[in-house]
């Protein structure tokens, strides 16, 4: 039993499922407002990353001046696609919209290979010290800053969703379309605010993971594990999605130990989530926080 | 037999079950199938091999994507798998073969029947859950299943493949494109027949029902779980015959093969033919295995002026392969069979539309 290994790997447990949260958030703030799934989650993460990674390396501009430039055009991105694709499907069924968004995924993902190679690409440096020491633990510095970025994010969402009039009209929205409407709420502009605010914080995901990775195709990956985090926290909880990304983080790294020390399967790390999420679909599938569906007949 | 009777009235009334199940509306579509695949029995001594390679392409895949528009289009369950199905179909061929040295022309028919175990043990969750919870719990599959071919040394060689040996009959090796052509002819017959027979059986029409509305089907005494169940081994099974056509087609079967992607691209053939239509399946086969075609042949048009673009072809097919579900989703949700549809109607009342 390797003690050392078991904590370095319960931290990057903590710091990945964090950021597994925020990603999931972004998911649970479409799904919860326009009843979208957006299969092309991860997709905003690497469009997010390659942008702020091409407008540092081509045009060398300073961090604190490209950051805030990528953020601006993830809006105008979220509110495009919102408007061109997503709102003809508006009552369309069930599978045609998860088609149309896995259809943006593989356009997007294949545009950025086009445009980027499929090569790992490096930032610049931004930071002085590329790691620090916490509690006897070398950590990387941008692993900090991602875990300052997440609760930051969160914080900012509990704030943005308890007290905005925007927050307000989006909860609004996500009780009862029809009733929101009713009181004068454009749904149509909440449905595009939360398309934005998804690409957005995703986008800053995509940077922080890229910061530390480093950028390529692999990033878009994260929209395929928020499936696991947010069925277990419930398809519609913004609670629960970060709960269900501490998990899972936790869960996948716990499984590479396991792996590393007694099984040697291989490959646990990846697929471990997915075992997760069928046995929870078979025994919870609204997960710990969903609402339950209940129809009427 | 008169022009009348080949046309169907204006409006289309049918007053007996009889002429509401018969699988041809009327006895010149009936015919015109039957020419239909007698004129294809003669490509293999007309076509080049280019044109033989693609229908055989278009042969595998389209009982693959028939499989999905079963479970998909008929009885409207969700599954985002089905690549590893067809995985699952080609290497269980080539295992029985190799292994089990049970000859070929019996190996693909208990590749479907094994593949079917498989559909049925991954279709358990849709006795319980259904729509989107389901969709993500064939999403899970499908990674599972690629986990378990890219680990299983015993069934799949593990890494490096496994080899598939040729379809023989009679000592006769079926080897070339030319013959092979009849072994997938074959099959693509028995399949679409089978198929619609048997959606015009009581379970068939069970299996629209759940798709319907579940919940009146229920009531009207159809046992839920169990044709939802069903439906997912149904569909195994002809992904798993489509497989293993596949793979003794190619004569080696790699696991890398098997990803999302191929099972987007089933999807994606059943939408953009219709989903819940048979002959629609066909279209969109044929419209998905002629997609990177054209772009193959459009960029080497571009190529003089572009002559990085030969490099980036792969991420070009995708691009379109996205574009083309995105578009026809937005224009045309009822696929290339409504469009037919629609010119015939067209046709039929011409000039006066109304």
């Amino acid at each position: 039993m390797n003690t050392e290994l078991l904590l370095q790997l319960l931290v990057n447990g903590v710091i990945v499922g964090t950021l597994y949260g925020v990603v999931a958030m972004c998911f649970v703030l479409i799904y919860k407002s326009t009843r979208v799934v957006n299969f092309a989650q991860g997709e905003f993460l690497l469009i997010g990353a390659w942008t702020c990674w091409w407008l540092l390396m081509k045009f060398e501009l300073p961090f604190w001046f490209g950051f805030p430039l990528t953020l601006a055009f993830m809006v105008v991105f979220g509110i495009a696609l919102q408007v061109i694709v997503l709102r003809p499907l508006i009552g369309e069924p069930i599978i045609s919209v998860i088609m149309v968004t896995i259809g943006l995924s593989i356009f997007f993902q294949a545009l950025m290979g086009l445009l980027f190679g499929h090569e790992t690409k490096v930032y610049p440096q931004v930071f002085e010290t590329s790691s620090i020491n916490v509690l006897g633990m070398q950590v990387e510095t941008a692993y900090i800053l991602s875990m300052v970025i997440s609760i930051f994010v969160m914080i900012a969402f509990y704030f943005f969703f308890k007290y905005s009039k925007t927050g307000l009209a989006m909860r609004a929205t996500a009780f009862d379309q029809q009733v929101a409407q009713s009181l004068g709420i454009s749904v149509k502009s909440v449905f595009a605010a939360s398309w934005a605010i998804s690409a957005v914080v995703s986008a800053l995901a995509g940077i922080v993971i890229g910061m530390v990775n480093g950028v390529s195709s692999a990033l878009s990956f994260f929209g395929i594990k928020v499936f696991p985090v947010v069925i277990l926290g419930g398809l519609d909880s913004i609670v629960g999605s970060i709960v269900g990304g501490l998990i899972i983080g936790i869960l996948e790294n716990l499984a590479e130990f396991c792996d590393s020390q007694w099984l040697h399967i291989g490959n646990l790390y990846v697929i471990a989530p997915f075992y997760a999420l069928v046995i929870i679909l078979m025994v919870k599938p609204y997960g710990l926080f969903g609402t339950k569906d209940i129809e009427r007949i | 037999m008169s022009l009348g009777s080949s046309m169907r009235p204006c409006g289309d009334f049918r007053t007996k079950y009889a002429s509401d199940m018969t699988i041809f509306a009327t006895p010149v579509t009936r015919y015109l199938a039957v020419a239909f695949i007698i004129a294809l029995l003669f490509v293999p001594l007309v076509g080049s091999p280019y044109v033989l390679n693609l229908m055989i392409q278009i042969g595998y895949y389209g009982i693959a994507a028939l499989g999905l528009n079963l479970v998909v289009g008929f009885t409207g369950q969700i599954s985002l798998g089905h690549s590893a199905f067809f995985g699952f179909g080609a290497f269980a061929s080539a295992w029985l073969n190799n292994s089990l040295g049970i000859p070929v022309f019996f190996a693909i028919p208990l590749a479907g029947c094994l593949t079917m175990l498989a559909g049925l043990l991954v279709g358990i969750p849709a006795g319980r859950i259904k729509g989107l919870y389901l969709a993500i719990a064939t999403l899970a599959s499908q990674f599972i299943l690629e986990d378990f071919f890219a680990r299983a040394n015993w069934f799949t060689g593990g890494s490096s493949g496994a080899m598939a040996e040729y379809f023989t009959l009679f000592g006769y090796a079926f080897d070339t494109d030319q013959s092979y052509f009849y072994v997938v002819l074959f099959y693509v017959v028995l399949m679409f027949t089978f198929t619609s027979n048997l959606i015009r059986s009581r379970d068939g029409r069970a299996l629209i029902a759940v798709r319907d509305h579940y919940l009146s089907a229920e009531i009207m005494g159809i046992n839920l779980t169990w044709y939802r169940v069903m439906s997912f081994g149904i569909s195994a099974l002809y992904a798993g015959i489509g497989g293993a056509l596949f793979g003794h087609y190619l004569g080696f079967v790699s696991a890398e093969g098997f990803t999302i992607i191929l099972s987007i691209q089933f999807l994606a053939m059943i939408i953009i033919g219709g989903l819940g239509s048979i002959y629609g399946t066909i279209l969109g086969t044929i419209f998905m295995v002629l997609l990177p075609e054209l772009m193959e042949w459009s960029t080497g048009l571009f190529s003089g002026m572009m002559p990085d673009l030969v490099q980036s072809l792969a991420y070009i097919k995708e691009m379109a392969i996205g574009l083309a579900i995105i578009l026809f989703l937005i224009f045309e949700p009822e696929g290339l069979a409504h469009r037919w549809k629609r010119i015939k109607a067209y046709w039929k009342l011409y000039p006066f539309s109304y």
